[in-house]
């Protein structure tokens, strides 16, 4: 459990980070939005306390961060920095082995772990491990950062805009790896992103900032729903809204009695997916099976288009 | 086709610094014309190699002490808790360089008397400044979010300025290496008048007898070394800069 308590960054006379309390749950995702220069990077960063707060306090799991010196804090959260920031005289495998080195783990537990982390970025070890940071394409850096964030299994995970520089497909792959590395650990992860879809998508809660405040922080169906401002109207896509709230529930919940047509689409796939194919095949229901492949029902046009309205 | 001719250049001038100042014998016919009278065509009052070997010596003493002392100096200025003392030691440096080595040599020889000491002092702070300035460039330039990356790491500052800043600086102060061995390899010649072992002796004889040849072969020698000791540290550098994915300057 992270908790932020009013916390407050001030560089000489401009406010950067104004007041900020917000207490993100164990083995949770919150996600952090807002415009450029709104202090997403600055509060990210005085949770691992690369900046000291100028007021406030942060605890992780009920210890306040400055309880421990910086380096061991540091060593203990993992940190995908804006932009990849990898060391350019270092190899990729080198480079992701980083934190488990100063924590002085042995040799063969180093490389099982970058293989095992390389291979899940796809990125062939053999290939890979020896080369240097500018040998890689922009996408591959920034796959080796999120690797080197998660090498040392990390409890708390903050990560700045770490997919930016991925293709959509490679992104959606990512996106859905970190889901699952998340359920496995139990990590609790702090993402900052500037794409709302990634963050209705990945987020168990959005935090929407706005000149170094605040503003809302809430479940994404929420803010969907009831957006505190029409700051975070704006930023969510008053035009999306319906398609962001379909895409967070799952098939399997709005499936209804009654036979279709067709293929059957999976009950675990998005809602948004189901009212798409709907849409784009022309029918008015699709048939639902289940992940043994049993049929569970259908959805329909209808039922979907009422689950997209904003809620009562 | 064109890759191996420098390569087969610097070998050639290899071979020739050898076979010149381990045979010198060898060259005398080419240099017979410049002297006169009979006067020897080779240096006579010592071997060439002694020579060479002595005056490399003295500068690489020279030059490794001004690089620890330079790098030490620019570390601790970049140094939050040293950055005080930044414009008080880009002075002290700069009188270093500006100071003429013929007077340090003067005014160190009372001091520490003739012989090797005087030399290495004036070419240790003669050789400070390039040093200085290039380990300082490379240590307040480096990419800021590759220095955020390591803090981020947890790394602890004596981590990062051996695992990150120097290696990264590297290139840049080996720049700064380079020009100043170049520059004591020529100014290491004037020992001589101090009574040290340098190739100094020769060109000095030379200019005594009025021996041209002599002249010559001193003047040679060195520019052959300063040449290949320039075009070795610059390969070093390149490579280093490759590696990092910089292209060299
Ligand atoms: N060290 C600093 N000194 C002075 N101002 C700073 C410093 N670091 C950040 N700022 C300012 O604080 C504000 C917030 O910066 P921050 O990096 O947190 O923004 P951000 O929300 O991450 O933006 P982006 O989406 O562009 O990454 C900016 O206006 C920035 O100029
Ligand atoms: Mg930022």
């Amino acid at each position: 459990m992270i908790e932020i308590e009013g916390i407050t960054k001030r560089y000489d006379a401009t406010t950067v980070v104004d007041d900020v309390s917000m207490i993100i749950e164990p083995r949770t995702i919150a996600v952090i939005v807002g415009t450029s220069g709104s202090g997403k990077t600055t509060l990210l960063r005085m949770i691992n306390r690369l900046v000291e707060p100028t007021s406030g306090i942060i605890k992780l799991d009920g210890a306040d961060n400055r309880s421990v010196p910086g380096y061991e804090l540091r060593r203990s959260i993992g940190y995908a920095i804006q932009g990849h920031g990898l060391f350019p005289h270092r190899t990729v495998a080198q480079n992701i082995a980083t934190v488990p080195v100063l924590l002085g783990w042995d040799k063969d537990r180093i490389k099982a772990r970058v293989d095992e982390l390389m291979t899940l970025y796809q990125l062939d070890p053999r290939e890979f491990g020896p080369r240097y940071p500018h040998e890689l394409s922009g996408g591959q850096q920034q796959r080796v950062g999120v690797a080197r964030a998660l090498a040392a299994e990390p409890n708390v995970l903050l990560m700045d805009e770490p997919f930016g520089a991925l293709d959509p497909i490679i992104r959606t792959k990512a996106q859905e790896d970190l889901l699952a590395i998340q359920k496995r650990f139990g990590t609790t992860i702090i993402l900052v992103t500037h794409d709302m879809e990634e963050a209705v998508h990945m987020g168990d809660k959005i935090a929407v900032m706005d000149a170094g405040k605040l503003v809302q922080y809430a479940k994404p169906a929420e803010i969907l729903a009831n957006p505190a401002s029409s700051f975070v109207e704006t930023l969510v896509g008053a035009s999306e809204r319906p398609f962001r709230l379909l895409s967070l529930g799952r098939v399997r919940d709005a499936v209804e009695n009654g036979a279709a047509e067709g293929e059957a689409i999976p009950g675990d796939a998005s809602q948004r997916d189901a009212l798409a194919e709907l849409l784009w095949s022309g029918r008015p229901a699709l048939p639902v099976k289940g992940a043994d492949g049993k049929p569970l029902g259908r959805v329909t046009v209808d039922g979907l288009v009422k689950r997209a309205a904003r809620p009562a | 086709m064109k890759a191996w001719l420098p390569l087969l250049l610097r070998l050639a001038l290899v071979v020739l610094l050898v076979a010149f100042v381990t045979s010198p014998g060898w060259f005398e016919p080419l240099l017979k014309p410049l002297t006169e009278n009979n006067a020897p065509v080779i240096y006579n009052q010592g071997s060439l190699l002694t020579l060479t070997l002595l005056h490399l010596r003295t500068v690489l003493i020279a030059t490794v002490a001004a690089t620890i002392v330079a790098v030490a100096l620019a570390i601790l200025v970049t140094r939050p808790a040293g950055a005080e003392f930044l414009p008080l030691s880009r002075s002290l440096v700069n009188i270093g360089q500006t100071f003429p080595p013929v007077a340090v040599l003067a005014l160190a020889v009372p001091a520490v008397g003739f012989g090797e000491k005087p030399t290495l002092i004036a070419l240790f702070l003669y050789g400070l400044l390039p040093i200085f300035e290039n380990a300082l460039t490379g240590l307040t330039t480096l990419p800021a979010n590759v220095v955020e990356a390591a803090r981020g790491a947890g790394m602890t500052g004596w981590q990062r300025l051996t695992k990150v800043e120097l290696p990264l600086s590297a290139p840049i102060i080996l720049g700064g290496i380079r020009l100043s061995v170049v520059i004591s390899l020529a100014t290491a010649t004037i020992g001589s008048t101090v009574a040290a072992k340098t190739l100094g002796e020769v060109i000095i004889a030379g200019l005594l007898s009025n021996n041209l040849a002599f002249i010559l072969q001193g003047g040679l020698i060195v520019a052959a070394l300063a040449v290949l000791i320039y075009d070795g540290l610059s390969a070093v550098e390149r490579y280093a800069a490759r590696r990092m994915g910089r292209e060299a300057e």
